[in-house]
This record gives structure tokens, sequence and C-alpha cells, in this order.
């Protein structure tokens, strides 16, 4: 493990400042992630800016009817605070269903959205990988692609993006508040995720010393019969091989508004927008729910050992229609 | 010239262990793990895979489960920390460690301290109504040795022990 400075922020513009002072700063929350990069020398980062002192742990409503969730705040309190289990169930369940219990106490908000791919090849250090090394080639190709994406994918890069929450947050319009050198942004959920194209080494859209303080989920009442589902290939404390993130309103005996988000099969959060456009004004029954799911997925790319996920995604669109048309609870 | 080895700066960090005030001189580099095990002479908390996935280094900072391995020494200090090694009253184990003995909830041991820590926690959360909760709310610490029916045994009998609370 390189050396490193430490610093502890005592305010916003303070962690700004300390980011910006110098290159190879990251800023340091719960640690689960950078620290491990770091230590696998994945993470160039030579100076570390702790932001946990900053006020940013709150989970606040919005006018309209929405959450302004804190940056700062902890996997395991969001999907614990009440407005989130009532307003938002896909964002609790997806919490939950993420990592370990000591992961989820230590992760926060702000840090989930900017975690990497667990993509194997970029880990080891020694494989080509263009997000490491631009221009290194993509290992995960022509090799053990099981857990790869099938959306949003390139000749560059195939990498799957892990998180579960960001899959909920996608399909409810989240919006994502930074504060940087240049001021204060707010940048839609779908943007601050890039597709990899030919530069797979750039994931967000952000300045250096730019800081996510929060992250704001717009009132939507279709929100409270939403569920999430995770399918992987261990009971508990695995990345989704496909996940989805579901909501749907009926009136008159038709989809009147739905909400459909993908995990495990994008390399970013994938929000099933052909889905949603298919269903509206349909009969909410299995047979336009498959049809939906089908029209999703009729672009995926597979590769060799992933091509299982074309099926598995459909099934668990279906799915979690179908239990959220129930009033399931997961 | 000076190679970034010498460059390196040590820091003094103040670290509550166990309601004990230590000061280790470390560079901020170094783990809370490593801390524990290389500096404070704590070698409860062990190394399994020092990445975030085995949950043997699971210690409490400010009376919530965390992994000792991704946290920063320095980034603790300030924090409430206890290890294994605060877990029993002088001589007196706790229940949790004499319901592992009593249930043979392991057999190599090294996860132990690990599991005990997150076991301890887990009736605290209120995450221990079913085997199935267990399970879940368990899966951070993994046991190579598989004794997991023992350990869930151990949690069990502190559970109903305890009315629920550890």
């Amino acid at each position: 493990m390189r050396p490193l400075t430490y610093s502890r922020a005592t305010d916003v513009q303070d962690a700004i400042a300390l980011a910006t002072a110098q290159p190879a700063t990251a800023f340091l929350a719960g640690g689960t992630t950078e620290v491990d990069l770091i230590r696998a020398g994945i993470s160039a980062s030579e100076h570390l800016v702790d932001i946990n002192e900053l006020p940013l742990r709150q989970v606040e409503d919005l006018a309209d009817g929405g959450l302004r969730i804190g940056a700062l705040a902890r996997m395991n309190d969001v999907a614990r605070t009440a407005s989130v289990v009532q307003r938002y169930p896909a964002i609790s369940r997806a919490l939950l269903l993420g990592a370990s219990e000591q992961l989820r106490n230590m992760a926060s908000m702000g840090g989930n959205l900017r975690q990497r791919t667990r993509c194997a090849y970029l880990r080891d250090g020694v494989s080509p990988c263009n997000k490491r090394e631009p221009g290194s080639g993509c290992a995960a190709l022509e090799g053990f692609n099981r857990g790869h994406a099938i959306f949003g994918t390139s000749e560059y890069c195939i990498a799957t993006h892990p998180s579960d929450v960001a899959v909920a947050l996608v399909a409810f319009d989240a919006v994502i508040r930074t504060v940087g050198p240049d001021g204060e942004r707010a940048i839609a959920f779908d943007d601050f995720f890039l597709l990899p194209g030919d530069t797979p080494q750039l994931e967000h859209p952000i300045a250096p010393g730019e800081l996510i303080v929060g992250i704001d989920v717009p009132g939507a009442p279709i929100a409270r019969g939403s569920v999430y589902l995770k399918f992987r290939d261990r009971q508990s404390y695995e990345f989704a091989l496909v996940s989805v993130a579901a909501a749907i309103e009926v009136d008159d005996g038709l989809v009147s508004g739905v909400r459909i988000a993908l995990g495990g099969v994008g390399t970013k959060p994938w929000r099933a927008r052909r889905a949603e456009a298919a269903l509206v004004g349909q009969p909410p029954d299995e047979a336009s729910f498959r049809s939906a799911a089908a029209a999703e997925l009729a672009d995926a790319v597979v590769r060799e050992h992933n091509a299982f996920k074309v099926e598995l995604a459909q099934r668990a669109i279906v799915r979690g229609l179908v239990h959220s048309l129930q009033g399931r609870q997961s | 010239m000076t190679s970034v080895e010498e460059a390196v700066t040590k820091v003094p960090v103040p670290l509550e262990i166990n309601g004990r005030q230590e000061v280790v001189v470390l560079e901020p580099r170094v783990s809370l793990l490593d801390a524990l095990r290389e500096h404070l002479d704590l070698t409860g908390s062990k190394k399994g895979c020092d990445q975030g996935t085995c949950g043997s280094c699971t210690v409490w900072i400010d009376g919530r489960r965390v992994l000792a391995c991704l946290t920063l020494a320095v980034a603790a200090a300030g924090h409430e920390i206890v290890t294994i090694e605060g877990l029993a009253d002088g001589d007196q184990l706790h229940a949790m460690q004499r319901a592992f003995i009593e249930y043979d909830a392991f057999q190599c041991g090294y996860c132990t301290s690990g599991q005990i820590m997150s076991a301890v926690k887990v009736i605290e959360e209120g995450n221990a109504t079913t085997d199935e909760d267990i399970s879940e709310y368990m899966s951070g610490n993994i046991c190579r040795c598989a004794a997991y029916p023992n350990i869930r045994a151990a949690i069990r009998h502190v559970r109903d022990q305890a009315g629920g609370r550890s």
C-alpha cells in the first residue's frame, strides 16, 4: 500500500479546498471502496480528505413529498429510516440486500454511487483493463464474463455497475447534488453514470474536488408500492446477477404508470425505459409484462458466459411487476 | 535524496480502545486492524482477507459493528472502539463467548472473534428472531470450517437466555 497523507475537513468548503490543493486527492467517507482500492493498487489516491465530520447524514423531507438523502448517511441508516421504508420501499430493500451488515454500517450513500465495478480483471492489477490502463484492452471480452453486462457495453469495457440502491434510485429519477470549486450542481441520476464507450476510465461527469453532498428523490406516489428483487449465486452478501426495481400503478384496468430499472446487467444502473413505454395503457397481466420485458431485452449484447441474463432479466421484470401489483413487500 | 518511505510522516493517533486511551504513532495508511494487532498487541481481531469480505476483523466503533481492515486507524481517532478483548468482564466471559464454547461454534477458531463481535450485535439489533434472519445478518462473517449451524445455535441460546437482548 502506497503512503498516504490524511486530513479532516471541517465543512464542505474546507473539504473542497483540501481536495483541490494537490492532485491524486480523494474524499474519504466510509472507506469501503477507497481504502480497499488503494490497498489493491487500483486507486492512485495519495491524499485523503476525511469528510465524515461534515453535517451530511440526514434524510429530510422535500416539499413535493420526496426525500433529500445526505451523502454521508450510512446505507443501514437510510434503509431503516421510516420515510424511506414507507415512501420508497425499493430503496430500503435494495440497501438491505447489498453487502453485509458491517459494510452497510460503514458505507455512505455518496460513496455507494462512486463505488467501482467488481470486475475481477480491473482488480487483479495485471490483466488488460481499459478502466485501469486505457488502451490495454479488455480481458473480460473473451474471458470469464458470467457476471458482466449485457446493456451499455462497448468493445472497450463490459464491466457491470455493482450498486443495488442505484437501481432503485434511477427508477425514481433521483438527482445527485454536488458542490465543487465551480459551485453547486444538480446532476440527473442517469447522467451521473457514463457509458464506457471508448473511454471506460471516465465513470462520472465530476470534476476534481467536486463533492456529492446529497441525493434528492422526487416525490412519487407510485414508489410506495415499489419492490426490489435480487437474484444471485448465493443467498446473501453477493452481487446481483440480475436485480430489478419495479413499481406499477393501474387506473381503470390499464397500466397508468410504471417504473422499472435493472441491476447486474448494465454498465450503469439500467432504467428500462422501453419496457415502461411498452406497458403504459396495457392491461396489467403477465402477457403484457412478458412482452414489455422482451422489448427491453431485444438489444442485449451477450458474451460467452452471460447469455443467461437475457431470460433471467425478463423473468425478473415480470416477477417484480407482479409483486408490485400484488402489494408484496419484496 | 530522500526515499518515499523516509519522507512519510508518522502522526500521533489517539485511540479509545476498550475504554482505555491509547496513543500510537502511525503512518496514515495504517489500518485500524494493523494498529490493533501490530502496535497495541491486541491480536484477537484477525486478518483474514484484508479487503472487507471475510468479517474476521469485525470490531465495534461507536457501538456499531464495522470492519477494522477497511478503517484507517487515523480515521478512528475520536471514536469509541471495542474489540474482542473488551468483551469479557475481567475473567468473566461474555455470554456469547460462553455460548460459543458450549455449542462448539468453531473449529479452527480464526474467524471466531469476528463471529462473536457480530453475534452480540445481531441480537442487539433485533435481527436474531429466526434462523433465516440470523443467517442473513451474520452473512458478513465467513467461516471456512462451516461451523454455521453451531454458530446459529450459540446465538439462539444467548437470544433465548436474554429474552431477545444481549
